[in-house]
C-alpha cells in the first residue's frame, strides 16, 4: 500500500461550500509542492441541506487511485450538528485528526482517541463581514493551524484566487481569524 | 499553466484551444457540467462558437452533420442513454465522413436506471465505425481532444474521445493548459474540399445503388459497398495516422507517445492486465504490490479501441503467460467485447498466452483494491485453470 498520500475526507451538507473548500486546499497543497492532489465529491446527486462527504488526496507524487476514500488520516467537519447524524470518524485511522467547527471548546469532544481541533467558523466568519452560515473559507485557518501542511499565507492566495469577485478579502480574512483562533488538542 | 480542474473542465477546455465553432449538445449527467462549461465560456464571449442547446441527443448530433457539412468544427457530447439516442446520427455522421468530436462521460445505461460510470454506452457503439480514444487521466482528456479534431480531419472520420463518468468527469487533478498560440499551430482551421455552399451546388449522400454506377461526368462512381470498404480501410490507417499526429504533439507539448496502448512494468512481465480507462491507472498500485510480493505482472490499457491497434496489442502480449482483461462493460449472452478482441488477435500468434476474462464496476459499483488484488493473484497463480466463462469481480449475489 502506498503511504505517500494523505488522505483527507470532508463532512458537510449540500450547499455549504465543502466541494469549494476541498478545491482551496487541493490547490494550496499543490502550490505547496504536492504534485499528486485528487479531490472528489461523493458520486451521484447532491441535495441541499443533506450531508455531503467530498474525497481530498494529497501526496508529493502523481495520484492513481481515484476511488473514495475509506480509511483518511484526517477528516474536517465543516458543521458540528453534523455529529449527531453522520459517523465523521468512520475509517479514521489510529492517530488520525478531526477538524471541526463548533461553538465549544476543545474539551467538550472526544472521538475515540484521535487528535481534535475546534474553532467556532461560524462565529469568527461573521467577524470578518461574511454573511452568518458561510465557513467554507474560514474552515480552511483551522485545517492550515492544525495540520501544518500548507502555510496559511499559501492559502491565503488560494481563497482570494478562487473567490475572485466573491468577497475575496473578507474570506481570506475569516480564514486569518480563525487560524488564530484554533485550539489544536494532542493525542488522547 | 497548470490548473486544478474537473475532467469536464479539462474537456471543456481543450475544445475551447481547439476553437471549435459550433457546439450543440443536450445535458446529461455526468456530462452536464462539460456543456454548462461550455456555454460559460461562449457567453463570456472568451470562446468564439456557436452555441446551441437543443432538446434531444439525436438532434445536437442532427446540428453537429449540418454544421460539419457546411465547412465549421462541429463538436457534441453525451453519456449513457443519451449517447443511444443519437445511435442512428453516429452511424450517418461515419457514412458522410464528417470530422466531428464528440466527448462521452462514461456512464450505464438503463434500464434500470444507474447515473454512474461503466463503459457499456461507447462499446456498444464500438461497430458504428466512429474511431474511439479512451483517456485515463485529466491530461489525456484535454490533450486526446486536440489531438481527436486533429484526426477527425485528417482521415475524415469522426472521432468519440470517452472518459469514465465520475471518476474522471467530477474528479479535481491537476493538468497542464497548453497555450492558445501553441494548439493554433498544432491544429490549422477546417477547411474541407466539399461542403455545403450555395455557389457551388452538389450532392451529399444520395441513394446509392447496389452496383456501381457511371456520374454525371460518365466516370464510375462506388457503390454502397465500395464506400464501405473504403471507410473500413481508412479506419485501418487512423491507427498509423494518429501515431504520427501524436508524435508531432510530443515534439510540441512534450506529452504523448502512447496513443494506442500504455504499458506500465510489461516489459519483463509474465502476466499483464489489460484495460480501458481509469483502471488501468488504479492498477498500477495493485501491481507495486503484487511486484512487492514477487509476482512478475504488469497492466495494459487500450487507448484507442477502434480501430483495434491488434498489433501493437499482440507485440505486448505474444510470449506472456497470461493476459487478465478487466472490463466495464459486456456483449450480453457471450463475454467481455474487449476480451473477444484480444483473443481474436492473439489468434494466429505461436506464443498464445492464456487470456481470462473478469467483468467488474457496472452501474458504478466501487472497485476495491483488494477485490483487484484477489483476481489478478489468482489468475496469476492457476493461468491455466481458468476457463472462458467471464468472472465478475465484486458481485454481491
Amino acid at each position: 500500500m502506498r503511504t505517500d498520500i494523505i488522505e483527507i475526507r470532508w463532512h458537510g451538507r449540500g450547499g455549504q461550500g465543502a466541494i469549494t473548500a476541498a478545491k482551496i486546499v487541493a490547490n494550496g497543497a499543490f502550490a505547496s509542492g504536492f504534485k499528486g492532489v485528487a479531490m472528489a465529491p461523493t458520486f451521484g446527486t447532491e441535495r441541499r441541506g443533506a450531508p455531503i462527504l467530498v474525497s481530498l488526496k494529497i501526496s508529493k507524487n502523481k495520484i492513481y487511485d481515484l476511488s473514495p476514500i475509506t480509511a483518511p488520516d484526517m477528516v474536517v467537519v465543516l458543521d458540528h450538528t453534523l455529529l449527531d447524524e453522520v459517523d465523521v470518524v468512520a475509517g479514521l485511522k489510529e492517530n488520525g485528526l478531526v477538524i471541526l467547527n463548533a461553538p465549544k471548546p476543545l474539551s467538550e469532544y472526544s472521538f475515540g482517541g484521535a487528535k481534535i481541533a475546534v474553532s467556532d467558523v461560524t462565529k469568527h466568519s461573521v467577524e470578518a463581514g461574511l454573511p452568518p452560515g458561510i465557513v467554507n473559507s474560514g474552515i480552511i485557518g483551522a485545517f492550515s493551524q492544525a495540520t501544518g501542511l500548507v502555510n496559511i499565507d499559501v492559502m491565503v492566495a488560494a481563497i482570494e484566487n478562487e473567490f475572485v469577485g466573491k468577497r475575496p478579502e473578507m474570506n481570506s480574512k475569516a480564514a486569518k481569524i480563525v487560524f488564530e483562533n484554533t485550539a489544536v488538542g494532542g493525542y488522547i | 499553466m497548470h490548473i486544478i480542474e474537473s475532467g469536464n473542465v479539462a474537456a471543456a477546455t481543450g475544445v475551447k484551444l481547439s476553437r471549435a465553432q459550433v457546439i450543440a449538445a443536450y445535458p446529461i449527467t455526468p456530462q452536464t457540467p462539460l456543456t454548462e462549461k461550455l456555454s460559460e465560456f461562449v457567453e463570456s464571449e472568451e470562446f468564439d462558437a456557436q452555441y446551441i442547446p437543443v432538446e434531444s441527443e439525436h438532434s445536437a448530433m442532427a446540428v453537429c452533420i449540418a454544421a460539419s457539412s457546411a465547412g465549421a468544427r462541429a463538436f457534441t457530447a453525451t453519456s449513457a442513454n443519451g449517447l443511444l439516442y443519437m445511435s442512428e446520427q453516429l452511424h450517418w455522421a461515419v457514412g458522410a465522413r464528417l470530422p466531428l468530436v464528440m466527448c462521452v462521460a462514461n456512464r450505464g445505461i438503463g434500464a434500470p436506471w444507474t447515473v454512474w460510470n461503466d463503459q457499456q454506452d461507447t462499446m456498444s457503439q464500438r461497430d458504428a465505425g466512429w474511431i474511439q480514444i479512451y483517456a485515463n487521466d485529466h491530461q489525456q482528456i484535454i490533450d486526446s481532444v486536440i489531438k481527436a479534431f486533429r484526426l477527425a480531419q485528417t482521415v475524415s472520420i469522426p472521432v468519440m474521445v470517452c472518459y469514465d463518468g465520475y471518476i474522471l468527469s467530477h474528479t479535481y487533478m491537476p493538468f497542464e493548459q497548453p497555450d492558445q498560440e501553441q494548439v493554433d499551430s498544432f491544429l490549422p482551421p477546417f477547411a474541407p474540399k466539399n461542403f455545403l455552399d450555395p455557389e457551388n451546388p452538389g450532392n451529399f449522400n444520395t441513394v446509392t445503388l447496389p452496383d456501381v454506377r457511371p456520374g454525371v461526368d460518365g466516370k464510375i462512381e462506388p457503390g454502397y459497398i465500395e464506400i464501405r470498404h473504403n471507410l473500413h480501410e481508412d479506419l485501418r490507417t487512423a491507427l498509423d495516422t494518429y501515431e504520427e499526429i501524436d508524435k508531432e504533439f510530443e515534439e510540441q507539448f512534450g506529452r504523448g507517445g502512447n496513443p494506442l496502448i500504455e504499458q506500465y512494468k510489461c516489459d519483463d512481465a509474465e502476466f499483464v492486465a489489460v484495460c480501458i480507462g481509469s483502471l488501468s491507472y488504479q492498477l498500477r498500485d495493485v501491481i507495486d504490490i503484487m511486484r512487492d510480493d514477487g509476482m512478475k505482472i504488469g497492466v495494459m490499457s487500450v487507448q484507442m479501441y477502434r480501430p483495434f491497434p491488434d498489433e501493437a496489442i499482440v507485440a505486448v502480449l505474444a510470449g506472456k503467460k497470461c493476459a487478465i482483461v478487466l472490463e466495464k462493460a459486456l456483449s450480453y449472452g457471450n463475454q467481455g467485447a474487449l476480451y473477444g478482441d484480444i483473443k481474436s488477435a492473439l489468434y494466429n500468434s505461436d506464443t498464445k498466452p492464456h487470456v481470462h476474462n473478469y467483468i467488474l464496476g457496472l452501474g458504478g459499483r466501487e472497485i476495491k483494491t483488494q477485490h483487484l488484488l484477489d483476481a489478478l493473484t489468482e489468475s496469476c497463480t492457476s493461468p491455466d485453470t481458468i476457463g472462458d466463462t467471464p468472472r465478475w469481480i465484486g458481485l454481491k449475489l
